[in-house]
Parts: C-alpha cells; structure tokens; sequence
C-alpha cells in the first residue's frame, strides 16, 4: 500500500537515520582517526576532531614491537577453520531438524540456544583444564575446536530457518530419483541453500574474528589472534591510546573490508525468510 | 513389471488412524486413478507405495518383492509431484539427466536419454534453461522427463496438474494419457478431480477416511456405485438423493438419480418449479423444486427454454434409478 509521505517528513526521518547511524559509526570513526594522533594529541581533554597532526608513528611503532602477520594469521585460520568445521557439523544436524524433525526437535533447538545464554567465563575452568590437559593451550586446533564448539549453536540455528524454506518435496524428489542421503545433500540441498550458507559462514567469521574471551583466555603468544593483538596494548603498557588505537584498526581492518564487500549478501541472508 | 500388491497396509500419524487396512492389487501396465475429497489419504496412500513413508503395519509387494522396508530409491518406482520438484539449480537437461547420474551412467547414454526423452516431451528447446524460465505445463513436462528417463517399473502421479490452468490441464490430461498408452507402463494417479479420474482411469480406487469404498473401471463406478459415497462422488453434477416418501415407494431408504438421467416429460410423475436455469447451450442445468421431494439438479440435452419460476413435470428414465439401504449401501436391482 503506498503511502504518501510529504518532503519534509522524509528530510525528519533521513536525518535521524543518518544521526544513529554516526551514533553507532562514532566510537570506530573516533579510533582510526585517534590512531593517526600524537600520544599527546590522543589524551588532550579538548581534543580537535580532524585538525590535529597526522602521523603514521603509531603505525610503525606497532609494526616495529609486535608480528601483525603472525596474528593475521592465526586470526584467518582459526576464524575460518572454526566456520567450516561448524558448518560441516551444521548442515546434516540441520537437515534433520528441519526436514525429519521430531517431537523434540523444537526443544533441541531451544536447548542449542540456551547454551548462548550461559557466561562463558562459567564453564572457563573446565574448559581451560581440558586444553592444557590435552596439550592444546594456545594453540590454533585448540581455538578452532573451542570457537566451533562456541558458535555451533548459531550456525544450526542459522541453516535450520534457511532449510525451513527449502520444500521438502525437492528433497523427497531426490530420494525417488536415487539419491543417496550424502548425494542429496551435497547435489540437491547444499547448493539450493548456497544463499544461506554463506551468509552463516561470513556471520560466523566475523564473530569468530571478534571473539576475545576464548582467544585471549586461551592464547600465550604462539596461537594469539588479533584480539591477542589488540590486549596486548592496553594494560600493561599503561595509557597508550593512539598505539592502542593503531592496533585496533590494523585488527578491524580486514574484517571490516570483508563486510564491507559482501553486505548485500549478508543483509538478504539475514533477512532471509522474514517476509513470504 | 510393474505390479504393485497392497495387503492390509495401514498408517497412523502420531495415534491418528489415516489409512485404516488398504487391501489392493494394481495389474501390470494398469492406469489406476486413487480419488477421494481431500483429507481421505490418497496422497499418503502413493507415498507409502512411493516408499516416501513407512507403513504402520502391512505390506506392499512390487513385481512380487516384498518392498515394504525397501528405501524410496530401491523400488524401481518414478514420482511426478504436484509441485513438480524440480532442482531449481539445475538446467532442464540436468534435472532430466539427475536419476541417471545417480545410477552412474556414463555421460554419452546419459545425454542420449536425455535428449530422447527431450524430443518425446518437446522440450529440446528448452534443454539449457532453468526451471524458473519455464511455464507451469513446461515444467510439468520436465518433472515427466525426468521420471521417464529412469524407465520405472511404475509411474507415481500425486495430483500432478491440479498447479496448472484449466485448459492446460485438460491438454496435459491428454499427453498423459498419451504416454500411457505408448510407454504401456503401470501408472497410479492422485486426484481430487473425478473428471481426470473417468477419463484417464483403467480402474478407479474411491477412497474416503483413510478406506477403500470402491474399485472398478469408471462406467462400473458410473452405473453401479456400490454406496451414497461412490454414488454422490462420481457424475457432475452429482447424483440427487431423495428421501422419505418418494424413496419407501421404490422400497429403499435413499433414492438416487443422476441428473442426466432426468427427463422433462408433460406427463411427468415429479411435478415441480424451475428454481435455476443455466443455460450452456449443449446442456441446460435446471434446478428444479419437486412438490414432495425437494430440489432436483436435471441435465436436459440442448437448449430447454425454461426459466425462473416456470412450470415443469419430470420423468426419471426407466432402470436409472439406484436405490439404497439406510446404511447407505446400494440395494441390489
């Protein structure tokens, strides 16, 4: 139904979009601008929003102290190691949510959820023993289990309403046509479904890119991730906001380019099913 | 190949009983329509043939196999669903192509089949589109192509064309029938539309409420329906039913008279009033109000020129009238 909405209304509401839009932007916007800062200029109580010095000092000193490629690193592998090991857990338990569900499935799904509910830092001590117990403190195969284990429940989650949407009809098609159960997932389901699963899979690196708890609870130096990265500017350095800064940006960077690229694909996957 | 042996199969979803012990032999190369209104279990009826669904308990047999607990894929069984089905990410020659690549057929005979099947279905054109650029009927066609590439020993069709137009479908009804007749293979059709079922059916299987009220070739069904159910179901219009006075005279509870089995005759015994008239010039349907009996639906032949509130006597045709007993059953002549 069209609705007829007068210039000025819209000129209202495009300016109020705009400010909690910068509202949300602002903190970001304030780091990347205070990483190009003097230290001194990055704690003046009266700072200046853009007239101050530029400088690239911060940029270097950073390089210059710490392995940003290192951490790159170790944030690629265990950020996209984790989501397809999720994913490969994911797809079957989601196929059988959706397509063969039981009384229970329902209370299955809710059950997944509530593990999200939970601190993290509440199962912290087992979780801890059992890596160093089984050798795999700070290191990446460690993360990767720990961060599967951690989103596991958002990606099933994720393909279980993306499935949902799949008739089962295709499936049963399939089935008479001599599909193998493997064969109708990979040929049939999977690359029908390839919309949802991938915007899970950039959900899922973004939020395994951003997890610190775990990262930074269960890393030294040989598997720390960006998050590691960021951490080891704060605190112990004492009040080195523009290299903290610098730092932050360099780890946000890559990530923030990835959503950058594929917001269209993460938008329509998100809002995915929302309107029939 | 091709025969399919039901014995005393039931189903039940979650304690609900929907097919209630279903005892039926379908012959090789028959064409048996399942009709039934909805909610009778035709539907779930196919997909146990299918294998779709496990049967709660009894068996089904195909080609003298116990296929009870055989998986869908295992039964030799091709399946044309209402929806069609199709592999939306596939091209129509892929999707024609898919039992045959899931059967590891070399390329070369599967582009062959393909393209045969192609040719017989006129969609060689069509070969390299997608389901989502193709008409209703085309992709109907596609979902037929696919089924018949496989060579199965029986075809599965669940309401294949109630998605289609009504012109389409009586064209489609056609082809399929076409293709019965050239393939020579078993097909079982799911309908609600019991004008698909008289035309296109070998043997018509009435279902109601998950049971079998009727098995026999249209005309059987048509002349002599063995209760009120089968009588009220097949025929368009519907049979008229008449109770009370009218009926105990001809010794039944129920009465019943297929409105082209009315004739508007001067001397007529049932004296009424035209209440509806349509008029489609090769038939006319009249409504008509009978003094001690009720309404009555009558087909007359041609253009009857009468209207609203005229006059008229009928005479049912001698030997047309079925006559039925208070449990509904048909009373013998």
């Amino acid at each position: 139904m069209a609705r007829e909405v007068s210039t000025s209304r819209k000129a209202v509401v495009t300016a109020i979009a705009w400010g909690i839009g910068l509202l949300i932007f602002f903190p970001i916007l304030w780091t990347v601008l205070t990483s190009f800062k003097t230290e001194g200029e990055a704690i003046n109580p009266h700072p200046s929003f853009l007239f101050f010095d530029w400088t690239l000092e911060n940029y270097h000193t950073v390089n210059e102290r710490s392995d940003y490629l290192g951490h790159f690193w170790n944030s690629v592998v265990i950020a996209l190691g984790s989501t397809l090991l999720g994913l490969l857990i994911a797809i079957p338990a989601a196929w059988s949510m959706a397509f063969v569900p039981g009384k229970r499935t329902k209370d299955l799904l809710m059950w997944m959820l509530s593990t999200k509910m939970m601190p993290a830092v509440g199962v912290l001590v087992p979780i801890y023993l059992l890596a160093r117990d089984t050798g795999l403190l700070d290191s990446k195969t460690g993360l990767v289990i720990v961060l599967t284990l951690v989103n596991l429940p958002i990606i099933v989650w994720m393909l279980y309403t993306y499935f949902k949407e799949i008739p089962g009809e295709i499936l049963e098609a399939a089935r008479m046509d001599g599909a193998s159960l493997g064969s109708e997932i990979l040929y049939v389901l999977t690359p029908m479904a390839v919309p949802g699963i991938a915007s899970t899979l950039l959900l899922n690196v973004i939020l395994a890119w951003n997890e610190s708890f775990w990262t930074l609870n269960l890393t030294a130096a040989n598997a720390a991730p960006l998050t590691a990265f960021i951490a080891s500017y704060s605190s112990p350095e004492g009040l080195f906001y523009a290299k903290l800064s610098a730092a932050s940006t360099m780890a946000i960077a890559p990530i923030l380019i990835l959503g950058w690229f594929s917001q269209k694909q993460l938008v329509r996957g998100l809002t995915f099913g929302a309107v029939k | 190949m091709g025969e399919i042996v039901l014995s005393q199969v039931k189903k039940s979803f979650g304690g609900i009983s929907i097919i209630q012990g279903i005892d039926l032999a379908i012959e090789n190369g028959e064409f048996v329509v399942f009709v039934g209104p909805s909610g009778c279990g035709k539907s779930t009826l196919l997909r146990l043939i299918a294998g779709l669904e496990d049967t709660t308990s009894g068996t089904i047999a195909i080609d003298g196999r116990d296929a009870t607990r055989l998986p869908p894929a295992r039964r030799g069984l091709a399946m044309v669903f209402q929806s069609y089905a199709l592999y939306p990410h596939m091209t129509v020659g892929k999707n024609i192509a898919f039992p045959l690549r899931m059967a590891g057929m070399p390329k070369e005979e599967q582009d062959r089949k393909v393209e045969a099947a192609a040719k017989v279905l006129n969609l060689t054109p069509y070969l390299d589109r997608r389901p989502s650029q193709l008409s209703g009927g085309q992709r109907q066609r596609v979902a037929i192509g696919r089924a018949i590439v496989r060579e199965p020993s029986a075809f599965l069709f669940d309401e294949p064309l109630s998605n289609l137009d009504a012109a389409l479908r009586v064209s489609m009804r056609q082809e399929i029938s076409e293709l019965h007749q050239s393939l020579k293979t078993t097909m079982v059709y799911v309908t609600h539309d019991q004008v698909e079922a008289m035309t296109m059916a070998d043997k018509i299987v009435v279902l109601n409420a998950g049971r079998i009220e009727q098995v026999g070739s249209p005309l059987e069904l048509y002349k002599t329906p063995a209760n009120l159910f089968v009588a009220g179901f097949i025929g368009s219009p519907k049979m008229n039913f008449i109770d009370g006075a009218e009926a105990a005279r001809h010794a039944a509870h129920t009465l019943g008279v297929r409105p082209e089995h009315i004739d508007i005759a001067a001397d007529g015994p049932w004296k009424g009033v035209v209440g509806i008239s349509e008029h489609l010039g090769s038939d006319t349907f009249l409504k008509v109000q009978v003094e001690g009996i009720g309404p009555l639906t009558v087909r007359a032949g041609g253009e009857v020129r009468l209207h609203h509130g005229d006059p008229v006597s009928l005479a049912p045709q001698a030997g047309k009238l079925h006559r039925f007993d208070a449990a509904g059953k048909a009373i013998a002549a």
